[in-house]
């Protein structure tokens, strides 16, 4: 009861945030039964319901896909064919052995696919991804050039040029971030430690944050905090968007996802003023402040051949030419038929300058909700960096004993 | 009534207790002793992600899962006796927080069960006087307004106790949130800027503020209708006596209302304890955690698909010997009453 109102609020929060997603003609006739279980943001709302022009569809898109997931694929047979998932919500399903390898799918049908698209372990296909996503620096271009300011490439020159905004009082805030305690927050804090060369763990799994590294990315995420809303610890991806689309902050390290959003003019009061850049370094000579995602598709084990040759046709129409490029804005696709424009620009020079992938596994699932529970005992001023990276460590070590990893 | 015919009545509701609650509470209990997890090997693979602009391939080492004979991943399943409670509890850390090194209390109160702990418990104690008396303080008032319009009042009062917890812990946030109608009225008239969501104390108010609101009229229309009950003759009595209105309320309505008095608080108790909506609607887990919300958490699987059953078992388990603790002094209390008066 409980926990459904909880999920019925954030799916009527999300439903409503959806906008923008065009689906395109299906040029596939599908006469086998096929469910999707996916994430739910604007170019998974796109790809559903191009799919849904092929008939004999049904699409469920909610942001808590992860807890359906594993055990909706697992089943025999499975309840959803086709599963969309990302860099680290793939680990569940490759550890459950639920999905199947694609190598034949793709040879047979496969032929507009890039090369890049395929992720493949040990040499088998095991997901097809249509699209990346990293979080890079977006700002107002007019609150810039009327200051006249250059644009940030290091978080140093990010906390001068945040100063001389907030001096200059043209916003409420000069800074937004995606600080909401938990998932949030942890990802800001990997961002900033990868961005500075930093390690989560050794080849044995044992916790390796608590180093002059992780203390130096907190206290920079601190300073940083300090240009931000003070009710900094419940802001999340949609909050900070919306400040930006409202003209409460001048400048953040957003989600590429939302590149498009923040420039909506049906919704945003600063469309078309938010340009957008690489991922500050996280220091002079070191690395962006990001990390990389890519989102796709993976097919369950638990079902015919039959079944699984037209969820993987249906899944690659949901990705056509024509799909991608009526979304083109919607989000940095690396299927056929993108061209970037200004909203992927962000994304793509964060890349070029250097930006990793998000190392994703069981063990660093663990590490980033030990993460996320843990650092905003300093951000909040109650305990030293140090302290709070041997919490982050010791909470790791006992969730990890616990799920046999150490 | 026979024996016979007693125990058909009662027999399917023991049954269905016996299938909903006595098993669940056992199998939790069980799995609070027992670790389960996946059997692995690991291997190193090549793995290839796209990037942009062409593939990223690297060597990692990965878990792959040991299957059984039918194809399915194996688990295994060991008894770790008080391991879990262990990891829960920390004694080690509690003893090195008091020893010569340590700082007291408050390392204590940096180990998460024990921050949720002292919320929980200061939440449920200073939520219980209050609820209590809000509650008879409008009943008296009610009862004593126009009958005419007391049908209404009773609806509009009844309200806040009708809106689902989410909901109404989701209002109240948005109410108080940084730019929210509330906070921005309150910065007019205060003259400063406000966030109350950026501190624990001031997300703690509002969470005990919501809860008085939310519960108090269940309070209220229990008093109200023991109100109806009161002997007349006595009342009457007390006026003639001279006695003033407070102490015809100390010596004969509160007397009267003590059953009531004590069911409402065995029911709060019960309640608060298990204290979860707030934290999640008013997203405060950076500042205040609850020890249900501990167990929620534990749950939750992470991006990569674990959970902590066996965690969330004993917390689960020791939230409800925190309840029965709780309890002990008040059912102790409504058995004398009880012998007393049969």
């Amino acid at each position: 009861m409980k926990l459904k109102s909880i999920a019925l609020v954030t799916a009527l929060a999300f439903a409503s945030g959806i906008t923008g997603a065009h689906a395109a003609e299906c040029s596939l006739e599908n006469d086998t039964e096929v469910k999707l279980l996916a994430n739910s943001f604007v170019a998974w709302k796109a790809i559903a319901d191009t799919m849904t022009n092929c008939g004999n569809f049904q699409a469920d898109l909610d942001t808590e896909f992860r807890e359906k997931q594993p055990a909706g694929m697992a089943a025999d047979p499975a309840i959803y064919q086709i599963g969309g998932v990302s860099n680290s919500t793939i680990v569940p399903l490759l550890e459950g052995d639920i999905i199947r390898p694609l190598n034949d799918l793709v040879e047979k049908y496969g032929g507009t696919l890039n090369p890049g698209q395929l992720i493949k372990i040990d040499g088998n296909v095991m997901a097809v991804a249509f699209m990346v996503n990293d979080q890079h620096f977006m700002y107002r271009q007019d609150i810039f050039d009327e200051l006249g300011l250059s644009v940030p490439t290091t978080y140093d020159e990010v906390l001068e040029v945040a100063a001389k905004i907030q001096d200059s009082g043209s916003v409420k805030y000069a800074l937004g971030g995606t600080y909401k305690a938990g998932w949030n927050v942890a990802e800001e804090f990997v961002n900033m430690y990868l961005g500075l060369g930093g390690s989560f763990l050794d080849a044995d799994n044992k916790p390796t944050v608590n180093t002059d590294k992780g203390a130096q990315a907190l206290t920079m995420m601190k300073a940083l905090t300090e240009y931000m809303d003070p009710e900094y610890l419940t802001a999340d991806s949609t909050f900070v968007a919306s400040q930006f689309q409202r003209g409460d902050i001048a400048m953040a390290n957003l989600w590429s996802s939302r590149a498009g959003n923040v420039n909506d003019p049906a919704e945003s009061t600063v469309a078309g003023k938010i340009t957008m850049a690489a991922a500050p370094l996280a220091e002079a000579g070191g690395r962006p402040a990001s990390s990389l995602w890519w989102d796709g598709f993976v097919f369950a084990k638990n079902m015919t051949d039959e079944q699984a040759e037209a969820a993987f046709r249906l899944a690659l129409e949901g990705i056509s030419e024509r799909t991608v490029s009526e979304n083109n804005d919607e989000a940095v696709w690396i299927a056929n038929g993108f061209t970037p424009g200004p909203a992927a620009a962000g994304a793509i020079a964060t890349a070029e300058t250097g930006a990793v992938p998000y190392p994703s596994s069981t063990a660093m699932g663990l590490m980033h909700t030990a993460l996320g529970d843990n650092i905003t005992d300093f951000l909040t001023g109650r305990e030293s960096a140090e302290q709070a990276l041997k919490d982050v460590e010791s909470a790791y070590t006992t969730a990890a004993k616990e799920a046999g990893i150490l | 009534m026979k024996f016979g015919t007693f125990a058909r009545f009662v027999a399917p509701s023991l049954l269905l207790m016996t299938l909903f609650i006595a098993y669940p509470l056992l199998s939790v209990l069980w799995q609070s002793f027992h670790l389960t997890q996946g059997v692995f090997e690991t291997a190193t693979v090549e793995t290839c992600s796209p990037g942009f602009g062409g593939q990223v391939c690297t060597e990692e080492v990965r878990r792959i899962p040991v299957l059984n004979d039918k194809g399915v991943p194996t688990t295994k399943t060991t008894f770790v006796g008080l391991d879990v409670y262990r990891s829960v509890l920390k004694p080690e850390s509690v003893a090195a927080a008091f020893s010569d090194t340590g700082n007291g209390l408050r390392d204590v109160l940096n180990i998460d069960f024990y921050k949720a702990l002292r919320f929980t418990v200061t939440f449920t104690f200073i939520t219980l006087p209050l609820v209590v008396g809000l509650g008879l303080l409008i009943a008296l008032a009610v009862n004593s307004i126009a009958a005419r319009v007391r049908g209404p009042v009773i609806f509009v009062t009844l309200l806040p106790f009708i809106i689902t917890p989410v909901i109404g812990a989701l209002s109240v946030r948005w109410l108080f949130i940084g730019d929210g109608i509330l906070t921005v009225a309150l910065e007019r008239i205060l003259n400063r800027e406000l966030a109350l969501f950026a501190q624990g104390w001031t997300i703690e108010i509002l969470i005990l503020f919501y809860r008085v609101w939310h519960v108090a009229p269940f309070a209220f229309v229990i008093f109200y209708a023991g109100l109806q009950t009161i002997n007349q003759d006595t009342m009457e009595a007390a006026v003639v006596d001279g006695a003033s209105r407070f102490e015809r309320l100390r010596y004969v309505v509160i007397p009267h209302l003590m059953p009531l008095i004590l069911f409402i608080t065995l029911i709060h108790l019960m309640d608060t304890y298990r204290v979860f909506e707030e934290i999640i609607g008013f997203s405060s887990q950076a500042h205040v955690i609850s020890l249900q919300w501990l167990t929620f958490n534990y749950l939750t699987p992470n991006d990569a698909g674990t959970r902590l059953i066996s965690s969330a078992s004993a917390t689960s388990m020791l939230t409800m010997i925190g309840i029965i603790i709780l309890l002990i002094p008040v059912l102790r209390r409504t058995w004398r009453d009880h012998r007393v008066g049969g």
